[in-house]
């Protein structure tokens, strides 16, 4: 075989056209990587806000929170399953609470979207352990105070520490930000939860959660609740609820970057067919005398296709470190599935590291495969006598 | 100089090129037998076929018509893989531009050849250094072809070709395109290894200083040859 040292040479012997070709490829690169990463951080993001030991009853065939109504009284029968655990106060961790989207304007372009505002009970703290107040305090109980996710505060008007909101009819004092880290709880806003069903008029929850007693006591309660004919819910483990909000969202992002990228990488193919017939073009000679040498059709081949290869090769390195420095932006945007604001970040993982490589090497593999069987189909004379 | 059995044997050899629809004949007829240990030179104008007999013998053409043997082998026979294998090991090609490959080193370019062989990393450094040895050229084994003179070029180039150690050397105007003192030294170092490594040289020339050092020079005349 024809060393690798001659394909790896050859490129670095040209290296300006082999920088521009490979660049092209690394922005289509680029754009598949960041797609991957934002599908991948929209799942992440909501994968972590629920907590795998919790469970979320909703109503049946409702697919959010903010479409789910449950009663008092079938909150009650809900809390007093034996599968629900006991805080240390004696008291369930059990917490029924409110999702209701408003309107707010972001600081800056006073643009409306919707705010998830979550009207909370005594124990919805402890049932999100990653949720701890950065700033301020904790709202009083039966007053017109609300705390804000740290991504809200900073980006909507009148939700910083402080300033006051207006919905509801009321106005409500922002006592305090709270951090929930790279979860969706960092999008919502937080009050107290019969301040809230007054404000908004509302009879009934939109969900419960609770803590599960023992993890392995969920598949019994589920069973027992879906099928007591008193409720008309659905039971889901927290997570699983979370990372299903995130199913279409991450699909139409998939979709469009997939799209996207087979559209643009037509153009970074062309690109590199282009730039591997220029170089077999100028090999001719070399091509001729590896030949006389004794070097079959199929290791001409092989040189041209790992050139190729090299190529697209250096096309995704610099597109995937490129795209490894979106991990610093925090993405803002629509989540459909609830209707909402989600803050969430650019995520590279191992998986599409190796993906975004491996497309690479497709990209210079086509690019490469005709200008390699042209100069593996080369007669020998003639390509001696170009000199 | 005696030998039994010629190394190359020629017969009947004939050639032809298409041009759209015309033919044009470029050897018709050829005889020709090379005794192992000989430097032929091969002369003739223009387009008189020398070259093309030349790439047939090194197996890198094929022919219309007639038998080429060379070292027993019916090279006609042959398919192109199984001809491809067998230049590996039995030619040994010197160009008029060197054909060096200017991404490897002197080493490398002499290292080639020796990569269609199952031979060791190892044993494929000795080889190496003995071909640069014999050139005179083993402290530059490291240059790059852009790095050396043009008759170092060419001394790199005999490197690689004789490196197999194949026995039929072919060299297409060898000193074509080297300065005279240059091309003397190439003149001199193919006529060693001759004498001294009993190599088979046919070389084609239009340099008559060059056809002096051939034992045998023969000359080609619109596709037929002549003895002079």
């Amino acid at each position: 075989m024809i060393p690798y040292s001659y394909s790896f040479r050859n490129l670095w012997t040209r290296r300006i056209t082999t920088l521009l070709t490979a660049s092209g490829m690394g922005l289509v690169v680029f754009v598949f990587a960041a797609t991957l990463m934002l599908a991948e951080g929209l799942e992440k993001t909501l994968v972590q806000t629920g907590s795998p030991e919790n469970v979320i009853v909703i109503r049946k065939s409702a697919n959010s929170e903010v479409q789910s109504g449950v009663e008092r009284n079938q909150a009650s029968l809900l809390s007093s399953q034996p599968e629900v655990a006991i805080g240390p106060d004696g008291n369930p961790l059990f917490a029924k609470e409110l999702v209701v989207l408003i309107n707010l304007k972001k600081r800056g372009s006073n643009k409306p979207a919707n705010v998830v505002i979550r009207g909370i009970d005594a124990a919805s703290l402890q049932l999100r352990p990653a949720v701890h107040l950065a700033e301020g305090r904790m709202p009083r109980p039966g007053s017109a105070e609300v705390i804000a996710g740290k991504s809200i505060a900073r980006r909507f008007n009148g939700c910083g520490l402080g300033e006051t909101l207006r919905f509801g009819m009321r106005d409500w004092r922002v006592v305090g930000v709270f951090d929930a880290g790279a979860t969706g709880f960092s999008s919502e806003i937080w009050g107290d939860v019969d301040q809230m069903m007054q404000a908004f008029r509302r009879q009934v929850y939109s969900s419960v959660t609770f803590r599960l007693r023992d993890a392995g006591g969920f598949d019994a309660y589920r069973a027992r609740v879906e099928s007591d004919p008193r409720l008309t819910v659905e039971a889901k483990r927290e997570s699983k609820y979370y990372a299903d909000q995130s199913e279409s969202m991450a699909k139409f992002l998939r979709i469009l970057g997939m799209v996207l990228t087979v559209v643009f990488s037509i153009g970074a193919v062309i690109g590199a067919t282009i730039t591997m017939y220029a170089a077999v073009a100028n090999r001719v000679t070399e091509i001729g005398t590896l030949r006389a040498l004794g070097f079959q059709r199929g290791s001409i081949l092989a040189a041209f296709i790992m050139e190729s290869l090299l190529l697209g090769l250096c096309g995704g390195v610099l597109g995937v470190v490129a795209a490894s420095f979106m991990q610093l932006i925090t993405i803002s945007t629509m989540n459909w599935q609830s209707f909402a604001e989600l803050a969430f970040s650019f995520t590279l993982t191992f998986r599409i590291l190796w993906q975004s490589l491996l497309f690479s090497l497709v990209m210079g593999f086509i690019g490469g495969v005709l200008p390699a069987f042209r100069a593996a189909r080369m007669n020998i004379v003639e390509s001696l006598r170009a000199t | 100089m005696a030998y039994e059995t010629p190394i190359v044997q020629i017969r009947d050899l004939s050639k032809s090129y298409r041009r759209g629809s015309q033919v044009i004949p470029v050897l018709t007829g050829i005889n020709f037998d090379i005794a192992q240990g000989e430097f032929v030179a091969l002369m003739g104008p223009s387009g008189s076929g020398k070259s093309t007999l030349l790439n047939l013998i090194a197996g890198i053409d094929s022919a219309d018509g007639g038998s080429i043997r060379v070292g027993g082998v019916e090279i006609t026979s042959l398919t192109e893989s199984e001809l491809a294998h067998w230049r590996a090991g039995n030619v040994g090609f010197i160009f008029q531009f060197y054909n060096l490959i200017p991404v490897l080193t002197a080493y490398e370019n002499v290292e080639l050849p020796l990569l269609l062989t199952p031979l060791k990393r190892d044993e494929r450094r000795e080889h190496v250094e003995a071909a640069l040895n014999v050139v005179g050229l083993a402290d530059r084994m490291d240059h790059y072809p852009s790095q050396l003179s043009g008759g170092q070029q060419q001394r790199v180039a005999i490197a690689r070709a004789i490196v197999t150690d194949p026995e039929i050397l072919v060299a297409d105007e060898p000193t074509g395109d080297l300065d005279r003192s240059s091309a003397e030294e190439i003149l001199q170092l193919m006529d060693r290894l001759v004498h001294t490594f009993k190599k088979t040289i046919i070389m084609v020339t239009h340099d008559p200083r060059a056809a002096e050092k051939a034992h045998l020079i023969r000359h080609l005349e619109k596709g037929e040859l002549s003895t002079n």
